[in-house]
Parts: structure tokens; sequence; C-alpha cells
């Protein structure tokens, strides 16, 4: 066998096997989704133990998913969330690469959280971005704790490089309530 | 035989006074007898009607007018000052950063602590200073959020019968310090802007003097003046903006010809920028009786991103000389025009009368800023006498004297797409907000400040109102020499440190001078220190249990022993990573200052008690 057969072979079996790589779905042509931004219930006790509702099946759209991530990343920077929570680590707010979250840490609690503002500082931001942003900027703070997964956040980032990437980010334990949906 | 007794008794008291000037002058203390260059006629001297004898008492954070922090009460010496121990302490409940000072008056103790801003009399007269009354102002939670450095608070000021205080969310308030009642509440500040007041307010001439808080907000910075009898304003300065805003008239002197000309407060900037370009008055206020004029700085301009604002953007990072009764500016300098890093120009500015040679003396204000450099300035004219840098700093070449201004070291502007690393001093300056103490009886600067480096890299930032307008990534570290504090005792006279003393951590909070001969520090480990004002020498140390970031005081108690007092409680900017619980693993945290502090947090844990000292019975 020839060297450039042999090489093409490599290839064809390298892209073969790259095409068999199912990252994530993504329903690029799709309509769009009716989504809402749920109502405020960080909570996750309920008297008597009630189960709480599951997560809406369609919010696996913005959370494991590249794009989504990616744009919240952005948002994150541009609608000026990195002043308070810094890259992470907080400041005038709270941080959000630990394992503490005051509202809860499921995306719909924080998007919750994002939309509806919290009574210490936290503004509330329905009106000012979509609901697509909200969810979007709901997956970005999830991946700051390690919540996503490695193949699904940005490896770079836009602002000085003084962070580790987030792909080097530990998961964070989350609380049992949370866990559920993981 | 008369006449022999009286020429007797002539000799007896003649020898009487001889002795007597001998034994004078063998006494003055060693300061006086060091050597020329500290001799009295060589030291500058508070200026006499800013700053009265000591009564005792504290009742302004600075001490007094002419901002000393120096307590002439001396039976506390480097002598037996290792012998002091705790007469009692008090909690305020609160874990937030506890910057304020008490006040004391009239044997009752003013504590002031952070939001939720309680304020508590303790009655200094009875065993344990039982509290007599507290007062609850309420301040709205969320002001929390817009307040860049943790929801502080830097004291309280009692005048005429009523204690004054400035509340997180933008209200001034008038408590009579009897009963504890609200007299009256001015709002002066939105939080929905992004505007907070965490200063201290000066009351002098019945006004109230507030300014407000946020240039990480994209505030428009001012002060105000409120009738300290019924809280209404009286007038309101503002730090950029056309000239009948910011209160420019016909009374008008800058020193320097950049200072110069119309409107500079809207020509200095991009088209609009003025109006959320910071310049906020959030640190210290000095007030000269004798010329009826007041001395403050105004914060950075913002967003810390340069490239969106270029220009001189006044009237920020600068000093402003006012009438106290109109407001109206006498004389600007800007000790930092288009400021690159957050060096804000709100430190603290001392009254003195500085000697210029020939036994003359010249009004003055003498002020360690944040750029690193120590101004002597004529506070008539606001003209530069010296600039010497009193920490280390490679990012200005120094102040020309001729022309006023500060030379930047070219190429360590930071543009987006290219970080600047090794920017000295770091964002909160060669030293932040924690004022120094003047001793008249050493004639020394006491300077607790900070030896901190950064890298820096900016993006451009989105104005949206009420969210930080920063468009900065920082990270701090230790400058020269690993030490990321100093303590350093300056001679304002001939311009040069006496001496220095290293601190591991940043020097977070204000110094207290006294009569006695001992200067009082704390370091946001929790040890409160006290040296010898003279050497600098540790005379004593107490472990107090939280960060100490607050202004010590003294006062005399009611049965006439000397007492001390410092608040105990981390946080503030530098403290933040504990207070706030941050994440030591993000540099950029607290915007930069988690870098600097990482260790913090394992070393010291929130807290807000005030500890109070006294030599035994």
């Amino acid at each position: 066998m020839s060297s450039l057969c042999r090489n093409s072979l490599i290839l064809m079996t390298a892209f073969a096997l790259l095409a068999g790589c199912d990252r994530e779905a993504r329903d690029v042509r799709g309509k769009p989704f009716g989504e809402t931004v749920p109502g405020p219930s960080p909570d996750t006790i309920f008297p008597g133990g009630a189960p709480r509702g599951a997560l809406d099946p369609r919010l696996a759209a913005y959370g494991r998913n590249a794009y989504a991530i990616s744009q919240g990343q952005q948002l994150f920077i541009r609608m000026n969330c990195v002043g308070c929570h810094a890259h992470g680590g907080g400041g005038m707010g709270p941080a959000l690469m630990d394992a503490q979250w005051r509202y809860g840490g499921r995306i719909d609690q924080i998007a919750a959280t994002i939309a509806e503002g919290r009574p210490n500082g936290m503004p509330s931001w329905r009106g000012k971005l979509t609901n697509q942003q909200i969810w979007q900027l709901a997956a970005f703070v999830r991946s700051l704790s390690g919540q996503e997964p490695k193949d699904a956040v940005s490896a770079r980032a836009d602002e000085l490089s003084n962070t580790p990437p987030e792909t080097q980010t530990r998961r964070e334990p989350v609380m049992p309530a949370d866990s559920a949906q993981q | 035989m008369r006449r022999l007794w009286v020429g007797v008794i002539a000799v007896l008291v003649l020898v009487v006074i001889v002795a007597a000037v001998l034994w004078s002058k063998n006494n003055r203390s060693p300061d006086q007898s060091s050597g020329p260059a500290q001799a009295s006629a060589f030291k500058a001297v508070p200026s006499s009607s800013a700053s009265p004898p000591d009564d005792g008492n504290w009742t302004m954070p600075a001490k007094d007018y002419a901002a000393t922090r120096f307590s002439g009460l001396n039976q506390i010496t480097p002598a037996n000052a290792a012998k002091l121990q705790v007469s009692f302490t008090f909690s305020t409940g609160t874990t937030e950063g506890f910057e304020a000072p008490p006040l004391v008056v009239n044997n009752t103790m003013y504590v002031v602590a952070p939001w939720p801003n309680n304020v508590f009399a303790l009655d200094l007269t009875k065993p344990g200073a039982p509290t007599k009354w507290v007062y609850k102002p309420n301040p709205a939670a969320a002001a929390k959020g817009v307040a860049c450095c943790g929801p502080v608070n830097r004291g309280a000021f009692y005048w005429n019968g009523r204690i004054f205080l400035n509340l997180l969310d933008g209200n001034t308030v008038a408590v009579d310090a009897a009963s504890g009642k609200e007299v009256w509440r001015t709002k002066l500040a939105d939080i929905q802007k992004g505007e907070t007041i965490t200063m201290a307010p000066l009351v002098a001439e019945g006004k109230v003097l507030v300014g407000n808080s946020g240039g990480e907000m994209g505030v428009r910075g001012w002060l105000a003046a409120l009738d300290a009898g019924s809280g209404k304003l009286a007038w309101k300065a503002y730090s950029t903006g056309p000239d009948k805003d910011v209160l420019i008239g016909a009374g008008y002197r800058a020193p320097y010809p950049q200072d110069q000309g119309r409107d500079l407060g809207v020509t200095s900037w991009p088209p609009g920028y003025w109006k959320i370009g910071g310049g906020a008055v959030w640190g210290w206020v000095s007030y000269d009786p004798a010329l009826k004029t007041i001395y403050y700085g105004t914060s950075n301009p913002g967003p810390w991103n340069q490239q969106q604002r270029p220009g001189d953007n006044k009237w920020t990072a600068g000093v402003f000389a006012r009438d106290i009764g109109t407001g109206q500016a006498r004389w600007f300098y800007q000790s930092t025009p288009h400021d690159l890093y957050d060096h804000d120009d709100i430190n603290e500015i001392l009254l003195v009368d500085y000697p210029i040679g020939n036994g003359q003396r010249i009004p003055a204000i003498i002020r360690p800023s944040r750029n690193g450099f120590f101004y002597v300035q004529d506070r008539r004219t606001g003209r530069v006498l010296s600039a010497k840098p009193y920490g280390y700093g490679n990012v200005y070449k120094g102040v020309d004297l001729k022309t006023g201004r500060l030379i930047p070291v070219g190429g360590m502007e930071p543009v987006p797409g290219r970080a600047v690393r090794n920017i000295c001093p770091a964002s909160p300056g060669a030293k932040d907000w924690n004022p120094s103490a003047f001793s008249p009886v050493t004639g020394l600067v006491y300077i607790p400040h900070l030896n901190l480096c950064q890298d820096m890299g900016v993006s451009n930032a989105n104005y949206i109102p009420g969210t930080p307008f920063v468009g900065a990534d920082v990270k701090m570290y230790a400058g020269p020499g690993g030490n990321r504090g100093v303590f350093t005792a300056w001679d304002p006279v001939t311009q040069r440190k006496v001496f220095e003393i290293k601190e591991d951590l940043p020097l977070w909070s204000p110094a207290l001078a006294t009569g006695g001969g001992v200067v009082f520090y704390g370091t946001m480990d929790g040890w409160f220190k006290a040296i010898d004002a003279r050497t600098g020498k540790l005379v004593w140390q107490f472990k107090t249990g939280s960060g100490i970031i607050g202004q010590p005081i003294s006062y005399r108690g009611p049965d006439g022993r000397q007492y001390i007092a410092v608040p105990s409680g981390v946080g503030g900017w530098a403290g933040a990573i504990v207070s706030a619980d941050l994440d030591a693993r993000d540099p950029t945290g607290a915007l930069g200052f988690n870098n600097a502090v990482k260790d913090l947090p394992k070393r010291v844990s929130p807290g807000g008690m005030v500890y109070v000292f006294a030599l035994p019975k």
C-alpha cells in the first residue's frame, strides 16, 4: 500500500470517527421554542415533601449546548454581570464558581434569579434580556462551577487570560435536590 | 540689714529662674533636641483654627477639621503601652467591613455599623458601657448590590447635640444624640443609578457635607451641602458637566492653565460621557474655618477602560477647594488627569501651617495621594510645593512642579487586546481611603498604605444604569519585596520617610497618633498594634477577633483615664474575599483584589466588634 493511500485511509477513518461524535443535538433550523422563564421558585423545601416539578425537557437545548453556553459567556460580559460576579469569583455579587447556591443551582432556578432579581442587590433583567438570552446566561452560570459537560464549554475566554480555561473548571458538588437533574 | 535681705532674696529668685530655664531646656521632648531637621521651627503644625486643643472627646472621624487624627491625651506612652488591657468590648451584630470609628462625646460612645447602619449609644459612665439607645434606620437591602467595595460606612459626625450619618441606600440622617430619635432624613443618592453613600459626613457652619459613591457604576459625582437644622439642600456641586453644575464661577482661580477654561467638565470628555463619568465624592472632607473653605477629592473617572474616554476627564481624580457657604469652587487641582488605573483622589487632606524657611509659614494641605505621591500644596491657591513618592510606583515619572501635571510613563496604557503587566501602584493605589494621622509632637505623618502591583486588561464597557461600568480585568499581587502593606512615617517638611514598617497583608486600617508618643493601627488579620511614634518600634499588640480595617480613636473616660478604641471587622474592598465569601480561585474577583489576598480566608473570619483598651487602674 502506498503511503498516500495509507494516509488517506487514516484520514477517512478519522473523519468517520469524528462524524460519529455526537457532541450535542442542536436543532438549528427548528421553530423557536415557546420558552418562558419560570416564575421565581428557588426553594428546595416543600411542606410535606411534595416532589418538585421536573425540568422542562426543552431546556435541555440550553444546558450541554456549546452554542448556548458561549452566547451566555458573551452576555455575561456585555451585560456587566462580570462587574459584580467577576469571572465566577464574585465581588459586589456572590461567587458563582463555588458550591453555594443561595437561590438554587438548577438552570430554571438560575434563570428565575436573572429574570426576577433578588432582594440583596441582584437586579431584575426581565424585559432587558430576551427569555432565550436569560436561559443562555443561566447555562453559562452553571458552567462556572463545572456543572456543564467539558465538551460543551468554551476553552477560550474573551477577557485577559487571568482565569483558568473553563474546561479546567472542577465540578463543584451540588445540593441533592438539584442533582436529580444532572 | 533689711537691704541685705532684699539682696539675698533677689539672688535666690535669680537662681531659681536660671535653674528653671536650664531645667526646661534639658527636659524638652527628644524630638526637639534630636537635631535641627526636626526642630520645631522646621515642623509642620496643625492649623490652629482647624485643630483646637484636645478636650478628651472624639466628635468626628478625623478628630478635627484639619484631619489630624491626633489625640492630645498622653497617659499612654511607649514605656507603659505594654500594659494596655481590654476595658470592654461591644458587638454590632454585623459581619461586613467595619470601617467607621466610634465617636465619644460627653461620656457616651456612638458606634456606627456597616449596613444596616445601626447606631448604638453606649453609656461610658457605667461598668461595661451598657447601651443607652439603638437607632435602626433600615436602609434598603438592595443597596448592597451596588456598593462596589462592601456595604461599608466610614463614620458619623457629632455636631450640636446631633449625630449625622449617611445610609448606604443614599439617605442622610440626623439623629438626636440624647434620645436616638431621628430628626430628619434626606434622600440624596439613587441606587437605581448605582449611587450609594459610604462616606462620613462633615458638619461645619451649620452645613452637612455629603458626597456619593459609585465611581465603578457610571454615576456622576457630586458633593451636597444640607442645612444641619432642617436637612434641606443648600447647594450641590457636581464633579463633571458644565460650569454652572460644578459651581465654577467668578471666584474660581485654578493654579495651572490646564484647569482654566469654560466648561472643561464637558469638553474634556467625549460627547455626553461626563454624564456617566464618575468623579464620585466618597472620601474625606477637611475644613479651614479661617478661610471658610472645604477641601475634598474626587474619584476615578468611569469606566476604568481609558480608551472609552479620551481627554483629561475633568473634574475627576483631583482636589476641589470650595466656599462652604455657597459651594462655589475656589480652585481645582487634578492629581491624575485621564486616570488609567482607578487612581481616585479621595484620600484625606490634612491642614497644616507649613514652614517655608526664614521662619515663615503658609497655610498648606498635605496629602498622600492614591497615585503614590505625597503632595504639599498652598491651600489658598492649590499650587503644588512638592510631590514626592512615598510608596513604590513605576507608572508615573513624577509631578512637574512648573505645570503641575503628573507625568505618566509612556506605553503603560491598557487598550483592548493589549493587557499591561506589572502596573505599580495597583488600582487601590499606593494608599486607599484609610487615612493617615499627623502628630504635632513629632511633626510626622503616619501613613498606613499598600505595596501592590497588578496586571490589567480592558474591554469596552456598556453603560447600563445601576450596574458596574468598569470594562477592566485586574489581577493584583504584592509589589517589590513581597510585603503587601507598608506603614510609613513621613516627614512632610524634609519630604522623606523617617521609618517604615513592612506588613505582610495590605494595610486597610487608618492610623491614630497620640500625645503620649504612641501611634496605633491594625492589620487585616486582626492585630491591633501600638508603635513608638519616633522609632516605629512595636511596643504592644493585641489580637482582635476579626481583621482591622477601621479607625482607632482615643478619648478620656469619665474616670479621667485615656482609652483607645478600635473596630474589628474585616471587609471592604480588600477584605471582601472574607466578608462576602468570595472564591479565591478567581484572581479577578473583587475587581482584582482577590488575587492579592488569597490567603486571607484561612487567616481571619468576619466580625463586627469594638474593642476598648486602657492601662490598668
